[in-house]
C-alpha cells in the first residue's frame, strides 16, 4: 500500500502519473462506492487543509465531503480569507502556516504553478485542485473513471475535446490524462484563438497520440465516442475584446446530434454556461452528472492513497 | 583569446576574457552581467573585431571579476558560442565553451504574467528546463510555458 506511487506524494499534473497508478485510483474508488453514504475512521486524526484562493464550488465541497467521509478533520481558506491574505501575506507564508497544522494541502490558486509551488514549501503532500489555465488533475481522474465505467475501457474511442482549449485547465489535464492511454483518435475542436498551447501539443506528439484539431464539431461529431466539452474561461482571457470574438463560438445542439452514434457520451467538467443546449440534459448522450456524481469517490480514494490509508 | 594585431587593448593581470560573442552581442553580456561602470572595474569591450571562426565577434574584458554559474548560463543563453577565459597573473589559467544547462535557474523570466514565478512578494527563483539545444527551447518548470529563439534573449534578467 505505502509502496504506491501516491503515498506521500503531490498530485500536481497528470503528467507524473501512469496507467498503472490511474488503474490503482479507480480500484480504490470502486471500494469507496461503498462508502460514500457512511463516515469512516481511515484517516481518523488527519486534517486535510482546503486552500481555494480561486471561487469554487463543487471541487472543494467534494473535497470537503471526501475528507469527512473519511472521518479526517477539515481546515478551510475560502473567500474572505483568501482575500484578506491576497492584502499582504505571501503565497508562501500561507502554505508553511496551513502545513503545521495539517497533513495535507488540497490548493487551488489563479497562477499557473502556485501548486508546484506551494508543494515545494511544504513538508506535507499538496494536490492541486486547479492552477490557473494549466492543471487541474482531480478533475481528469474523475473524468477517466467516468468514462471506464461507461464504456468499460478508454482504450480505442474516439475522443472530441471541445471549447475554450487555450485556457481551459480541466481540458489540458483531461488531454494529458489521456495519452496515459491509447485513444483511437483525438479530436482537438476549438476557435482559432483558444486553441491548446504548443506545451500540450509537445506532449501530444512526444507521446504518439493521434490527434487532429479542428475547427467545428460538425466535421467529426460522427466519429466520436466521447465528446468533452469546457466553457470559454472568460475570467482568464486577458483582453475583454477578444472574449467578445469567441463569445458563443460553439455549442451541441441537438441538430448536431443526429450525425452522432448512439452510443456518443457527452462529459463537462461543469459549471456549463451556454455550450450545451440544456434539452439535451435529458437525453442518454449527456454523462455530466455522473460524472459529478464520482467526484466525491475519486477524491476519497485520492485522499486515502496519498495518506496511506487501506479500504 | 585570439588577439589582432591592429587591436591595442592591454592584457588583464586577473580576471574574465569572454571571447567569440556573435557580433553585436556585447552590450547585451554586459547589461546582463549587471556592469554599469560605476563598479571600478577595468573594462574594455571590442566590438564587431575579425574572428577566423565567426567573421565577426565581440569580446569582453573584465579586470577583478569572477563569473558565477547563472552569469555562464546567461552568457550562454545570448551567446552560445562564447567562450570564458579565467585569466590570473596575464596567463589563462582556465578555459572553456559556455553550454546551456539542462535546468536553468534565476537567469531567464517567465513572459507568462500569471505564471507563480511572476507573483508579486514571492521568494521564488525562476527555473526552466532545456527542451532542445537547437533549436534553443525551454520550458517554464512553474506554468509550461515554452520559450525559444530571439524571444530567449529578451528574457534573461538585466541586472541594470
Amino acid at each position: 500500500m505505502k509502496e504506491t506511487t501516491f503515498y506521500h506524494h503531490d498530485v500536481l499534473s497528470m503528467l507524473d502519473f501512469r496507467r498503472e497508478d490511474l488503474e490503482l485510483l479507480f480500484n480504490y474508488t470502486e471500494e469507496m462506492h461503498k462508502y460514500t453514504n457512511t463516515k469512516l475512521s481511515l484517516l481518523l486524526g488527519k486534517v486535510v487543509s482546503l486552500a481555494f484562493f480561486e471561487p469554487s464550488t463543487r471541487t472543494r465541497l467534494s473535497f470537503e465531503v471526501a475528507a469527512k467521509r473519511l472521518g479526517a478533520d477539515v481546515i478551510s481558506i475560502t473567500g474572505e480569507e483568501s482575500l484578506s491574505i491576497s492584502k499582504g501575506e505571501s503565497l508562501a507564508d500561507t502554505i508553511r502556516m496551513l502545513d503545521t497544522y495539517s497533513d495535507l494541502i488540497v490548493i487551488r490558486h489563479r497562477y499557473e504553478g502556485a501548486a508546484r509551488y506551494a508543494a515545494e514549501i511544504a513538508e506535507h503532500p499538496v494536490i492541486n485542485a486547479g492552477d490557473g489555465k494549466q492543471h487541474h488533475p482531480t478533475q481528469a481522474m474523475i473524468d477517466l473513471y467516468t468514462i471506464k465505467k461507461l464504456f468499460g475501457t478508454i482504450d480505442g474511442l474516439s475522443y472530441g475535446v471541445l471549447g475554450d482549449l487555450r485556457y481551459g485547465r480541466a481540458s489540458t489535464s483531461f488531454i494529458y490524462g489521456l495519452t496515459l492511454f491509447k485513444p483511437k483518435k483525438l479530436y482537438l475542436i476549438s476557435p482559432e484563438s483558444l486553441r491548446v498551447r504548443e506545451e500540450v501539443l509537445q506532449v501530444l506528439k512526444e507521446r504518439g497520440i493521434v490527434f487532429e484539431e479542428k475547427r467545428s464539431l460538425g466535421e467529426v461529431i460522427g466519429e466520436l465516442d466521447v465528446l468533452y466539452v469546457i466553457r470559454i474561461q472568460k475570467e482568464r482571457i486577458p483582453d475583454p475584446m477578444e472574449y467578445e470574438k469567441v463569445r458563443g463560438s460553439y455549442k451541441v445542439t441537438l441538430d448536431l446530434l443526429k450525425y452522432a452514434k448512439k452510443e456518443l457520451r457527452i462529459l463537462h467538467p461543469l459549471p456549463k454556461v451556454d455550450e450545451i443546449d440544456e434539452r439535451i440534459d435529458n437525453t442518454p448522450y449527456a454523462a455530466y452528472f455522473i460524472q459529478a456524481k464520482y467526484g466525491v469517490s475519486v477524491r476519497m480514494a485520492l485522499l486515502a492513497l496519498v495518506l496511506g490509508a487501506e479500504p | 583569446m585570439s588577439e589582432e594585431p591592429t587591436l591595442v587593448v592591454s592584457k588583464i593581470r586577473s580576471g574574465t576574457v569572454i571571447d567569440h560573442i556573435p557580433a553585436g552581442k556585447a552590450l547585451d553580456i554586459i547589461s546582463v552581467l549587471g556592469i554599469a561602470g560605476k563598479e571600478g572595474l577595468r573594462i574594455a569591450i571590442l566590438m564587431n573585431v575579425e574572428s577566423k571562426k565567426l567573421g565577426k565577434k565581440d569580446i569582453i574584458k573584465i579586470e577583478g571579476r569572477r563569473l558565477s554559474p547563472e552569469d555562464v548560463s546567461a552568457i550562454a543563453l545570448i551567446a552560445p558560442t562564447a567562450t570564458i577565459n579565467i585569466i590570473e597573473d596575464f596567463a589563462v589559467v582556465e578555459k572553456y565553451k559556455v553550454m546551456v544547462p539542462n535546468i536553468v535557474m534565476d537567469v531567464l523570466v517567465c513572459p507568462n504574467p500569471t505564471c507563480i514565478s511572476n507573483k508579486k512578494g514571492e521568494a521564488i527563483r525562476t527555473r526552466f528546463r532545456l527542451t532542445s539545444r537547437d533549436p534553443l527551447k525551454l520550458q517554464c518548470e512553474y506554468c509550461g510555458t515554452i520559450i525559444s529563439g530571439d524571444e530567449v534573449v529578451r528574457l534573461v534578467i538585466r541586472k541594470r
